[in-house]
């Protein structure tokens, strides 16, 4: 690490990547090279990526084991599938952003206060429940129309808008855990009598990572909900959560850079892997079964990928 | 001499056994105060009443704050340390994963506020409260020579100084007690020398009461001002080093009963 004033000229070398990978997609776009298909995919893997840095910020750096990030993304979903096609605009939808926001840190709090005193696999099955909790009030209920779920849902989400959200949402995790509030929940995963000790509040810190983990998912949910306009309360089981598990797990908990990559590898993989019909699951899960085997900390560890240490490695190179 | 903490009749039970009985002691400004005792004898779980990590059974223990005694009874182990008692681990707790620096800082958590959207759209207060804050712990780790090790992470210092860090952790928390649970336990003569001299040099620079569990009775005669002995939950003996050792119930306690 070194000053603060180094670090903005790293901070803005992430931003000029961040704007060329925009205009990347648009010019691949304009000449043709990324279709509809395509496109799809890697709106897919971009909500992947907002949904799996949210919950590496509970897992990774909080060291909380939750397991119900889909509930918190089916609150945002259909908040804005509900609020977009009874007022059909852009503001409407924005709207639906900030009350679907809001809804999920209420219901994060209500989740959080009694199950972060729990530790480990209890905290986990816990936030299952309180996840299919959600799903089963959502399937019951008319104004989400039940089981059947929502379709033509005004798409407003459309690519720009979800590139332009999974990078502030990016944004606004990592320099979280690059402050003060980041430092503390670390101490928390670290040791939590210690931090305890140190005069920090411990659940209050874990309430704080949780509910913007929750906050976060239910971005993801919304831009969700409004890029494939067709939504049901079985998107949001169980198994959606576990997916964003995987990403985490295998990008390496703790790594933010090591999310993104696992959430482009798997998006990619489960694209190709389209074409091989049945044995789709199979290869992708023996894919899994893979890295873990040869890189069971995934794919980068804890470490991230850096371009302070990117530069000093080309410094020298070139000496 | 003001008092600082003072404990009285402080009992506590886990289940049928009475692990701490009627013990009272008081601790004073600026004293270097040690509590002894053969093993078993109930000084870490003390220790974990007067920071609360455990609550008493009965009795009472009163912090002083702003001119008044202020009883600690229900409040949090994270209420105590921020009251001002700082505290190290018998076996070190350091947060292995984050770097030295990273270490102190969470210790100075409450001494800086960073508004969360302040913090994470970057306004320029928070470079100014980060800079800050950074300099008083590198000031800090520079007293105790640990700022050439400041971007290593906990674990992989040697164990001497994971030790030195604990205690330095524990004093960019501004306390006015130091709790030490057994610093110079694991260590060598050489490791303990320097440790007795880093016990002077806080007691000195920093004008804290230091209450400190040991059972390397050289650290302890050389350094404690009043020692304090524990054997089987109870208080045997209070006094000075020497007073305690011709104590003869203490005597009796380390070495068994003569003849």
């Amino acid at each position: 690490m070194i000053g603060l004033k180094a670090n903005f000229k790293y901070n803005i070398c992430w931003f000029i990547i961040m704007i060329t990978g925009f205009y990347l997609m648009n010019t691949l776009i304009m000449v043709g090279l990324v279709d509809s298909f395509i496109e799809n995919m890697f709106v897919m893997i971009w909500i992947n990526i907002i949904l799996a840095t949210g919950l590496n910020l509970i897992i990774g750096f909080a060291g909380q084991f939750s397991l119900g990030h889909a509930g918190f993304m089916a609150i945002g979903a259909y908040t804005t599938a509900i609020i977009t096609q009874k007022a059909v605009s852009i503001g409407g939808f924005y709207v639906s952003f900030i009350v679907g926001m809001i809804i999920a840190v209420i219901a994060a709090l209500l989740v959080g206060i009694p199950t972060l005193r729990l530790r480990g696999d209890y905290l986990a099955i816990a936030t299952m429940g309180a996840a299919e909790i959600i799903r089963i009030i959502i399937n019951n209920m008319k104004i989400t129309n039940g089981p059947a779920g929502m379709f033509n849902i005004p798409q407003f989400a459309t690519w720009p808008i979800v590139y332009v959200m999974m990078c502030i949402t990016t944004i606004v995790t990592v320099n979280f855990i690059n402050s003060r509030g980041g430092r503390v929940i670390k101490s928390v995963r670290e040791d939590e009598i210690a931090a305890e000790a140190m005069g920090i509040n411990t659940t209050k810190w874990k309430l704080a990572a949780f509910v913007l983990g929750a906050a976060t998912a239910a971005i993801a949910g919304s831009l969700h909900a409004s890029y494939l306009q067709t939504i049901a309360p079985n998107d949001f089981g169980i198994m959606e959560s576990i997916s964003i598990l995987i990403i985490v797990v295998l990008g390496g908990v703790g790594s933010v850079t090591g999310t993104f990559v696992a959430a482009v590898v798997l998006g990619v993989l489960d694209t190709v892997l389209q074409d091989f019909g049945t044995l789709r699951m199979v290869i992708y899960a023996a894919a899994l079964i893979l890295i873990m085997v040869f890189k069971p900390s995934g794919l980068l560890g804890t470490r991230e990928i850096s371009i302070r240490r990117l530069f000093s490695y080309i410094k020298r190179r070139s000496v | 001499m003001t008092t600082i903490l003072k404990v009285d009749k402080l009992v506590k039970k886990f289940g049928g056994l009475t692990a701490v009985s009627n013990v009272s002691m008081q601790l004073n400004e600026d004293e270097l105060v040690a509590l002894i005792g053969p093993n078993g004898a109930g000084k870490t779980t003390v220790f974990n009443l007067l920071t609360g990590v455990i609550s008493q059974s009965s009795g009472k223990i009163c912090f002083r704050e702003r001119e008044e005694m202020i009883s600690l009874n229900n409040k949090k182990a994270y209420q105590i340390a921020n009251m001002g008692c700082a505290r190290t681990f018998q076996n070190i707790r350091l947060f292995k994963n984050m770097t030295v620096l990273d270490n102190v800082l969470v210790a100075m958590t409450n001494q800086y506020k960073e508004g969360f959207f302040k913090s994470v759209l970057r306004f320029p207060s928070f470079y100014r409260t980060e800079d800050e804050i950074l300099k008083k712990a590198r000031a800090l780790l520079a007293i105790f020579d640990l700022d050439k090790d400041m971007y290593k992470l906990a674990s992989n210092l040697p164990y001497g100084i994971q030790r030195r860090l604990e205690i330095v952790r524990g004093l960019a928390m501004k306390p006015k007690i130091l709790f030490l649970d057994e610093p110079a336990a694991g260590m060598n003569p050489e490791e303990t020398a320097d440790l007795t001299r880093l016990i002077r040099k806080i007691q000195k620079e920093f004008h804290i009461t230091v209450l400190l569990i040991e059972h390397d009775m050289s650290l302890v005669m050389n350094l404690a001002e009043r020692i304090y002995v524990l054997d089987q939950g109870k208080m045997l003996a209070e006094g000075t080093p020497n007073e305690i050792q011709q104590d003869k119930a203490v005597i009796k306690a380390y070495l068994g009963e003569e003849g």
